[in-house]
């Protein structure tokens, strides 16, 4: 019996449930109704339905899950005790390839053994599928009949089948956001196991400190000292998006903002903010190669006309200028907040002292807003270092140390995918940098985020 | 009628208003409303609410230019120069008419910022020295000096309701205006507050030409010389303010004024 078939004899059993745990619930209330006492009758016939076809679903839905983990090495271990396994070898590795090639074969996904060890196993493992397959189904539909038959008989007119479907209610929504949380921790889990095992290969005051990065020459055997010092990497990061990009995205965003929050007439506004935060909206990649082959030429051309030298045809110039141009909603849309909320009767109190718009906004309104502001500035810094289409097209790969934006530089993002892209063994120094390096990155954009946010959330306070 | 009209005009008015009407769109706020305010006194403009009295305050110091479907009519002199005409400067004529607003609204600056930021913007202190005398000299006269003068630097937002609302005033003062407008200033005041409030305008009066909003009746009585009663629009009736709770001649001031309505 296979899967999808148990499934589907599940959900018909659930239909079932619903409907005739309903139809008993609407006859039994009707009953009670005809006694005339209004507290006779607690949840809805609806409810009722709910409440058996869950019990129905639920535990089997749990069995099976459970089931399909456990499942397999039941199914192996059959296989091993049967008398024609005795001749597998006994390293492990060669074992796993015989018993996964019959397994394939049982199950229908190969069509011919390439070792004649495994033609011996396909039997066995086929009567072991089948036979834990079964079980297994069998076992999932008693627990839904014993469910639904014991939710069923407890279907009566006083029953409070509604506030325990609001309860289950709960406890789905609770898993729901249970889920993002765990996925978070084992992200973080992942990378701080392999960044210990990447540390314990090189020094980390070497990676957080040292000057020089070529992992290439690490990979090739010269030994990992002096291979991966990170800090031309975490430079150009912040010359790309902490410098570069804020300095295009802070005045233009700011700007933007006090137009559209005091200037433009509702009209304008109304037309103009949704029309600034397409620009979210599009695709980094798209950023990216307009990066590389429109802003990055074009900037090379000029260095060399102007007479820079080592302009080079992937410059930081290139990727910080398009990445601050993506970061513009953010800013603007964090300072567009902050300072329509600061209140009316600031802007009143102002213009009543015989200052001007503009007086006004740069002397109370910015002020004010300044940590809404801010907020959004250390917001979009953490968005644009963590940012990677960008500069993985436009910004180069070069490890330089430099201050000079015609120049190629490198950046955290870029180097991950570097590491990690190309036949690479999995535990290898060069392969591990790429999680250390991914550690700090998490560990900046953290720290920027918390800080934002305490920030903003402290100049909220200050107005209510 | 007659009566009435010899009542609202007053020898040398500082401002005075002739027909204004205001519309927010469609709708007439005011109605047509002729008053002077004079230097010597204190005027209240009485009234239940929506009756106008604010929006007409508002419409002395041109404030109603920030609400963009508003419109007036009608003409408004100060010094017999109509504030309406386009070649009226809206800044200069809100240095020279100030306003108080009913919610205390400090900047979030400290004490002395807020007192020096009207002189800063309209340059009227030649140094750090000069401003010193200015901010001084104006929290002396809002009666906050004693209170604040040993933590100038800090926040104004941090001082008490009543404290922050003697703040605006002194903010107010300290552009040396000549007309102050204050709306409702006492509302969100609790009453000790509000009676250093009324002793201020007291002191004040004769300096400036003072025209204070209130819907509270027994506060129009005691801090004002003259009182115009507003109701849907109109002027009802002005006159000295003794007279409008004593003695008041029309049926509608009557009515409000006994608490028939309000």
């Amino acid at each position: 019996m296979t899967g999808p078939a148990i499934l589907l004899l599940l959900a018909g059993l659930g239909a079932i449930a619903w409907v005739s745990a309903r139809a008993r619930a609407l006859r039994l209330q009707t009953a009670a109704r005809a006694t005339g006492r209004r507290d006779a009758v607690h949840s809805l016939p609806g409810y009722h339905g709910w409440y058996v076809a869950l019990w129905t679903l639920v535990p089997a839905a749990i069995f099976l899950a459970i089931w399909a983990n456990v499942a397999p090495g039941l199914v192996t271990q059959s296989v091993l005790a049967d008398p024609a396994a005795q001749s597998l070898p006994v390293d492990a590795f060669s074992r796993s390839a015989i018993l996964g090639e019959a397994r394939a074969i049982a199950n229908g996904s190969q069509a011919g053994a390439f070792n004649p060890l495994s033609q011996g196993l396909v039997e066995p493992y086929a009567q072991a599928l089948n036979k834990y397959g079964i079980a297994g189904a069998v076992l999932a539909l008693v627990l839904a009949f014993a469910g639904g038959a014991f939710a069923f008989t407890r279907v009566r007119p006083d029953f409070r089948a509604r506030t325990r479907v609001e309860r289950l209610v709960m406890a789905s929504l609770l898993i729901a956001s249970l889920i993002a949380i765990i996925t978070t921790l084992g992200i973080v889990a992942s990378l701080l196991w392999e960044s210990f095992r990447f540390f314990s290969m090189v020094n980390p005051i070497d990676f957080l400190f040292g000057t020089k990065w070529s992992p290439q020459s690490a990979a090739m055997g010269y030994g990992n000292d002096d291979a991966f010092g990170a800090v031309p990497l975490f430079w150009g990061t912040i010359f790309i998006g902490a410098i570069i990009a804020m300095i295009v995205a802070i005045p233009l965003g700011l700007m933007s903002a006090i137009y559209l929050t005091q200037y433009a007439s509702p009209t304008v506004r109304k037309w103009m903010k949704p029309t600034l935060e397409m620009l979210a909206g599009v695709p980094t990649v798209v950023y990216g190669y307009f990066a590389a082959l429109t802003i990055a030429p074009a900037l090379r051309d000029f260095a060399v006309m102007i007479g820079i030298h080592g302009a080079s045809s992937e410059s930081a110039l290139a990727a910080g200028l398009v990445m601050g141009v993506m970061i513009i909603p953010f800013v603007s849309s964090m300072a567009d907040d902050s300072i329509a909320a600061v209140p009316q009767s600031m802007r009143d109190g102002s213009l009543a002292m015989g200052a001007t718009t503009s007086e006004t906004i740069t002397r109370v309104l910015i002020p004010a807003a300044l940590p809404g502001v801010v907020g959004g500035v250390l917001l979009a810094v953490s968005r644009a270092i963590g940012e990677t289409m960008i500069v993985v097209m436009a910004a180069g790969l070069a490890a330089n140390l430099t201050a000079n934006p015609f120049a190629s530089v490198t950046t955290v993002t870029t180097q991950i995918v570097q590491l990690l892209t190309g036949d690479q063994e999995f535990d290898s120094a060069k392969t591990l940098a790429a999680f250390a390096l991914g550690l700090v990155l998490f560990i900046v954009t953290l720290l920027l985020n918390i800080v934002a946010l305490r920030v903003v959330k402290k100049y909220r306070e200050a107005y209510d | 009628m007659t009566q009435e009209q010899t009542n609202l005009t007053i020898d040398n008015p500082k401002m005075s208003a002739r027909d204004v009407k205001v519309f927010y769109g469609e709708k007439q706020a005011i109605k047509g409303v002729s008053i002077d305010v004079g230097m010597d006194h204190v005027t209240a403009f009485i009234g239940p609410s929506g009756c106008g009295k604010s929006t007409f305050l508002r419409t002395l110091n041109r404030m109603n230019d920030t609400v963009a479907s508003a419109r007036v009519e009608g003409e408004i002199t100060l010094d017999g120069e109509n504030i309406y005409a386009p070649s009226m400067d809206v800044v200069q004529l809100r240095a020279r008419v100030g306003m108080v607003f009913q919610k205390p609204n400090p900047f979030p600056k400290s004490i002395y910022e807020n007192i020096a930021y009207g002189p800063r913007i309209h340059g009227l202190a030649a140094g750090k020295a000069d401003m010193d005398v200015i901010v001084e000299k104006s929290l002396r006269r809002a009666g906050l000096w004693d209170e604040v003068k040993d933590r100038l630097h800090d926040s104004g937002t941090a001082l008490s309701g009543g404290q922050q609302q003697r703040l605006c005033i002194g903010r107010a003062i300290a552009v040396e205006p000549e007309v102050i407008l204050m709306d409702e200033p006492c509302s969100a005041l609790d009453p000790i507050a509000t009676a250093k409030i009324e002793e201020l305008i007291h002191e004040l009066r004769g300096r400036y030409a003072i025209v204070i909003v209130t819907h509270n009746m027994q506060q129009a009585a005691r801090v004002s010389q003259r009182t115009a009663f507003f109701h849907l629009g109109d002027l009802v009736e002005y006159g000295v303010t003794s007279d409008i709770f004593t003695n008041p001649r029309q049926e509608r001031t009557k009515d409000y004024i006994t608490g028939r309505y309000g």
